[in-house]
């Protein structure tokens, strides 16, 4: 007898009539995507920040457009153009390129994970460009008096300086990319958000559900920023505070 | 592409912006309020009303907006005796469960910008206040007000274009803002890429234009880091 | 300025790459594996049990057909109101969602040979002064036009001013659509599941589905005052009858579900799988 049974929540529990796995695979479906969606994302904002700090026009061009079109169209419309257009793309380009047949389908964790990267990339962007305007000029030409090649330089002196400053920039990053997967629910994945419309539904007890989907988004929201402080806490470790 | 379709697209859709708008703007402003209040409860050092913004802010911001709507809309009924209070002449109708669901999110991230730009006030400017014998409801309007406003007002911005874009989670309740014509079109002509592109693009524009009024607004409220428009004058014309 | 020039120009190059439709295939396709869509919110058609499992009478039917045309069998959830267009963009391969066979439909998908059919009719509560309109019990063919005239008028004047609920982008949003926009509010829901809720709330008057859907939620002990009110109507604009949807570059995958149809028609499948799950039988008609 569990927790839930007695408090008479039978269908929140783990037993043949309760949803409790299913509430527990999603949400760790939504960590799963967020997470691979938010590093999609900085792999695409550091492009995009790197491209707008040294690129030439056209690309510092497409890094602009890229930054202002994700950020001003809904995220939801974002995941809708992944959902259905991403599959027609892939396979006009196999027929087209690779002379493929037949329709080649994208898997809804990976549209789910390319849609939510893509937009959150916009917003690591500019994270990532306010970080490296942070640093001091001094520090980068000191490296070069040191001797240092731009890699070696980027390695030891920007990218860790980089990161320590945007760190605080990035948490905020990570609670819209959790906040962004839950509209992958449109799509057919089954992650928190649909997994408790779904339960709601088909029970027709939609205060309870949601309510239980919403305390679940809490406590990972919860952990996630515990873990975020810390980390600030280590990257500013060595810093005085004004 | 198919362009007579895409502009018939155009006029489908564009009869949405005029709810997309509302709803953004009447949240944002509504939300204004109550950010104001959670945002002076956070700074009265009193602590219960200290840790009940806190929660607040920390559910709000902590669940996706579109748990809220869907709490909101289909949950809220099923309290009991709700229907028979004047509550439910607003929650009965999707428009009003939609904007309280956005001006409560809202209010969640603003009173956090406004916490920052009340911090941000510089505490001589405060002091030179009270130095002129200015003293509580005339030095919050006059000094620390201002400066605050001025100092919130880029994120401020953001959240405004945040909420344009949040609306379109209120197509999820029956409501016809332009996501929601958008869907309505695709169910009847099966072409989803063209009419969500033309969405987008009218997402883009608004809030283009609204970018452009805010750094206008901005650029007014800030005379002081305007760049003189002339060189100095010489020390002649000061005689 | 540029900035937003260049956006508009990303978004039509992605317009432009994405218009990209995949053209009919030349060669016919050995089928192995059918992926079919369902709604998995539309009980007992199709929906999702504890345990997230989709259940219901189209799922025992897929699993049947496919066993008579001999492939594997995937049946997955997807939104209803994305159901066609990700199926052009080959989601998925075939639809089984209740869903009835149009001319508008038939535009951009194929159907296969209907395997059900049942009328559609409004519901409403006990307690509405609605419920006292007549005719309920009776069936209205839509083709014949005196009849089905005289019964939407009845409607048409009970309705007046009242909000109907429908789901989006169904034939009966068309019927109702058709002939009550001009007397009525119309909201239109993503799922039935979800203007049931809301004809219970209170924040619509009555709701527009298929008969079959509406008697299942009316077993529910929470929707024991919801009352079927008016005629049946079936036929014309509602559809000749429900059918698994696919895409129209698919021809050999038509012919094994027509010939799977037929077959489970014959021996009587689908009648008993209907009894099982409608507590009625509205099988299609063999012929």
């Amino acid at each position: 007898m569990s927790l839930f049974d007695l408090l008479g929540l039978e269908v929140l529990g783990f037993g043949p009539r309760g949803w409790g796995w299913q509430f527990l695979a999603a949400t760790g479906m939504t960590v799963a995507v967020s997470t691979a969606g938010f590093l999609v994302g900085t792999v695409l904002g550091s492009l995009a920040a790197w491209a707008k700090l040294t690129g030439g026009r056209v690309v510092r061009g497409t890094a602009d457009a890229y930054t202002t079109v994700l950020r001003g169209i809904p995220d939801l419309l974002v995941i809708y153009l992944f959902y259905f257009g991403g599959s027609t793309l892939i396979t006009a380009i196999n027929r087209d390129w690779f002379g493929g047949q037949g329709f080649v389908s994208v898997p809804a964790f990976v549209v789910g994970m390319l849609a939510v990267g893509v937009c959150n990339g916009a917003y690591q962007a500019e994270v990532l460009r306010g970080a490296y305007l942070a640093l001091h000029k001094g520090e980068i030409e000191a490296a070069r008096a040191m001797g240092m090649g731009r890699w070696l330089a980027f390695r030891r002196v920007i990218a860790p300086q980089v990161l320590r400053f945007a760190v605080p920039g990035l948490g905020n990053c990570w609670q819209l990319c959790l906040k962004e997967s839950a509209l992958i629910s449109v799509t057919g994945l089954t992650e928190l958000l649909r997994q408790s419309f779904v339960a709601s539904r088909s029970t027709r007890e939609p205060f309870l559900f949601l309510t239980a989907g919403a305390c679940l988004y809490l406590v990972i929201t919860a952990v996630t920023t515990v873990a975020f402080s810390y980390l600030e806490r280590r990257a500013m470790r060595g810093i005085r505070r004004a | 592409m198919d362009l007579g379709f895409l502009w018939e697209a155009v006029q489908r859709i564009v009869p949405g912006v005029p709810v997309t708008l509302q709803l953004a703007f009447l949240s944002v402003f509504l939300g204004l309020w109550l950010a104001l209040a959670l945002a002076i409860m956070r700074l009265s050092r009193i602590l219960p009303l200290d840790w009940l913004a806190r929660v607040y802010v920390f559910v709000f911001r902590g669940t996706p907006l579109l748990i809220q709507v869907f709490l909101i809309y289909y949950a809220a009924p099923q309290i009991p005796g709700i229907r028979s209070t004047w509550a439910w002449i607003y929650l009965r109708e999707p428009y009003w469960c939609a904007l309280l669901a956005l001006t409560l999110n809202t209010a969640a991230y603003a009173s956090e910008i406004i916490r920052g730009g009340l911090l941000s006030v510089p505490r001589g400017q405060v002091e030179a206040g009270r130095a002129c014998g200015m003293s509580g409801l005339l030095l919050f309007r006059r000094v620390t007000a201002p400066i605050a406003l001025r100092q919130a007002l880029p994120g401020y911005a953001n959240e405004l274009i945040l909420m344009v874009k949040a609306t379109s989670l209120a197509s999820v309740i029956t409501l016809m803002e332009i996501t929601g014509l958008a869907h309505k079109m695709i169910s009847e002509t099966f072409r989803a890429i063209e009419v969500f592109i033309v969405a987008g693009a009218i997402y883009l524009l608004l809030n283009f234009v609204i970018t452009r009024l805010v750094a206008a607004l901005e650029w007014r409220l800030s005379p002081h880091l305007r760049r003189v428009p002339h060189a100095p004058p010489s020390i002649d014309a000061l005689r | 300025m540029r900035k937003v020039t260049l956006a508009v120009a990303a978004l039509a190059a992605l317009a432009g790459s994405l218009a990209l439709a995949p053209e009919a295939q030349a060669q016919a396709r050995q089928w192995q594996t059918v992926r079919i869509a369902t709604e998995g919110a539309y009980a007992p058609w199709n929906f999702t049990v504890a345990g997230g499992r989709l259940d219901g009478f189209e799922i025992d039917l897929a699993n049947d057909l496919c066993r008579r045309m001999n492939v594997r069998c995937e049946v997955i959830a997807q939104d209803w109101d994305g159901i066609i267009p990700a199926l052009v963009a080959g989601k998925y391969d075939a639809i089984m969602a209740g869903m009835n066979i149009t001319d508008r439909r038939l535009e951009t998908i194929n159907f296969s040979r209907p395997y059900a059919g049942g009328p559609h009719g409004f519901a409403t509560l006990k307690s509405s002064p609605l419920a006292r309109v007549a005719g309920a019990g009776t069936i209205v063919p839509m083709g014949e036009a005196a009849a089905s005239r005289a019964a939407i008028d009845a409607l048409r004047t009970a309705l007046r001013g009242r909000t109907i609920g429908v789901q989006v982008s169904t034939t009966n949003a068309n019927f109702v659509n058709e002939f009550f926009k001009d007397v009525a509010t119309i909201r239109e829901y993503k799922t039935t599941e979800e203007h049931d809720l809301d004809l219970i709330n209170g924040r619509v008057d009555a709701i527009y589905a298929a008969h079959t859907a509406l008697v299942a939620t009316m077993e529910n002990a929470q929707f024991r005052d919801m009352t079927l009110v008016g005629p049946g109507f079936r036929g014309g604009l509602l559809g000749r009858g429900v059918a698994v949807g696919l895409r129209k570059t698919d021809p050999e995958l038509q012919a094994l579900f027509d010939k799977a149809i037929t077959e489970a028609l014959a021996d009587g499948t689908i009648s008993r799988l209907s009894v099982k799950w409608f507590k009625t039988d509205i099988a299609a008609p063999q012929s």
